[in-house]
């Protein structure tokens, strides 16, 4: 493979481990929160963390854009205050990922806490475990199998991403350029042997997240 | 042991656990069929489950007092609590089980993991995880678990119902030793005439929620 396919390669894995990461610690938190049963305005977080799933990537993108862009607000604050430009750089493309791949690791997570037997958590709360050391040591390694596969397919969204990055960080080569924005390029441009090979690659990984992923789940559920 | 549970009201569905007594004793049975409010009870003082009103005191100590917004959490309550099922954390071995909520012992031995597994006839079970037990096996690791967070009281929810006859006679041996040796009050839950009669020196019979007698064992004859 020439270094131009390794380098979409490289950016492409780089930015989807790193959206991953990012959404990890408030995805697995709000999945606890939503287990947790009727607490008031559960629904409305439950409609808003799932939008992304059901709303055109572009149009989640388009609200991004007027956020972060530079006259947008947030996208305004944190140019004039701390120097950080967001649109049509990586960093817009690490946010857009995050945002489309958040719905499906907390929905993943949220069933994987509501799976653990609560009768678990309550004797350990019998035997003097705070809620904070319940969460630790009994409901997060006994969901952990599903928050595993839930940061899998998170992750392989992450990696097929298009519709809201393009939007928001447009097709920079070198700098936002992702392996599917990539093979949209290639296929407009009529170079279809370097969009195959992009293809196969994204087919490839794509693959193993999500086998992965079905892999723990299926062991999940042939857990005692 | 003085158990106080006063002006309990807790809805469970069609009905509701409705009480007003105070116990005394060292071994006390609760006695009744199938959803006559005996779990619901254990609940209640382990403090997993919230009642509309309620004033329950464990030797003048307040667990909850609905009256005057008083309400321990479960981990504060000193209660050890063996549920029906055991309820073994399955991600630990038998020895993760058993040191969840163990205290420190303060040189004494008597609390020691290696004293509680030895009575409770489990040492060889130590590294085990927790798929490979028997129900009998789950049940004494469940009690040891119990016994080594040092209880003021140790609440039993039909602990013998899943074993046979032969285990049964044993495993009220077993609970006699542990009630002889460790000196923790029991509150002991079971729809069997002849394991109340065998170890409890109180009991109270419970129907639909509400108390219906109480006295010495014999008056279950």
């Amino acid at each position: 493979m020439d270094p131009e396919t390794w380098q979409i390669i490289s950016l492409t894995l780089g930015v989807a481990v790193l959206s991953t990461v990012l959404i990890l610690p408030l995805g697995v938190a709000l999945a606890w929160l939503l287990a947790r049963p009727g607490w008031r305005g559960k629904s409305l977080v439950e409609t808003l963390v799932a939008l992304p799933l059901v709303m055109p990537p572009v149009a989640t993108g388009l609200i991004l854009l007027r956020l972060l862009g530079r006259r947008g607000p947030l996208g305004y604050w944190l140019e004039e205050k701390m120097g950080i430009e967001i649109v049509f750089t990586w960093r817009a493309v690490v946010i857009a990922l995050a945002v489309m791949s958040f719905p499906l690791l907390v929905r993943t997570a949220r069933v994987a806490f509501q799976e653990v037997n609560p009768r678990l958590e309550q004797i350990a709360r019998t035997l003097g475990a705070g809620e904070l050391r319940v969460f630790f040591t009994v409901s997060l390694p006994l969901a952990g199998r599903g928050i595993v596969a839930g940061t899998l397919l998170a992750f392989a969204r992450a990696l097929g991403e298009f519709g809201a990055t393009i939007m928001v960080a447009g097709n920079i080569p070198g700098r936002t350029s992702t392996i599917a924005l990539s093979i949209y390029e290639n296929v407009l441009l009529g170079h279809d042997s370097a969009a195959f090979r992009l293809l196969a690659v994204s087919v490839a990984m794509a693959f193993a997240a999500v086998w992965a992923s079905e892999f723990l789940m299926r062991r999940r559920a042939a857990a005692p | 042991m003085k158990l106080a549970l006063k002006r309990i009201q807790l809805p469970l569905g069609r009905w509701a656990l409705e009480m007003d007594v105070e116990l005394e004793g060292q071994v006390i049975a609760i006695f009744g069929p199938s959803g006559a409010g005996k779990t619901s009870t254990l609940d209640l003082i382990a403090g997993l489950r919230k009642p509309r009103t309620a004033h329950i005191a464990l030797d003048g100590t307040v667990l909850e007092d609905t009256s005057h917004g008083r309400r321990l959490a479960p981990q504060e309550r000193g209660i050890g609590y063996v549920p029906q099922d055991g309820a073994l954390f399955p991600h630990l071995s038998v020895m993760g089980n058993l040191n969840y909520g163990s205290r420190r012992t303060n040189g004494s031995s008597l609390f020691s993991t290696e004293h509680v597994a030895e009575v409770l006839e489990i040492t060889h079970l130590l590294s085990d995880g927790i798929g490979s037990l028997s129900g009998g096996e789950k049940q004494r690791v469940a009690l040891a678990r119990a016994l080594l967070s040092q209880p003021r009281l140790l609440l039993l929810d039909e602990p013998l119902a899943s074993l046979d006859e032969k285990l049964k006679s044993r495993g009220l041996d077993l609970l006699r030793r542990i009630h002889g040796e460790f000196a923790i009050p029991m509150l002991y839950v079971s729809h069997s005439r002849e394991e109340i009669a065998a170890i409890c020196d109180q009991v109270i019979c419970l129907a639909e929620g509400r108390v219906t007698q109480r006295g010495a064992p014999e008056i279950l004859a």
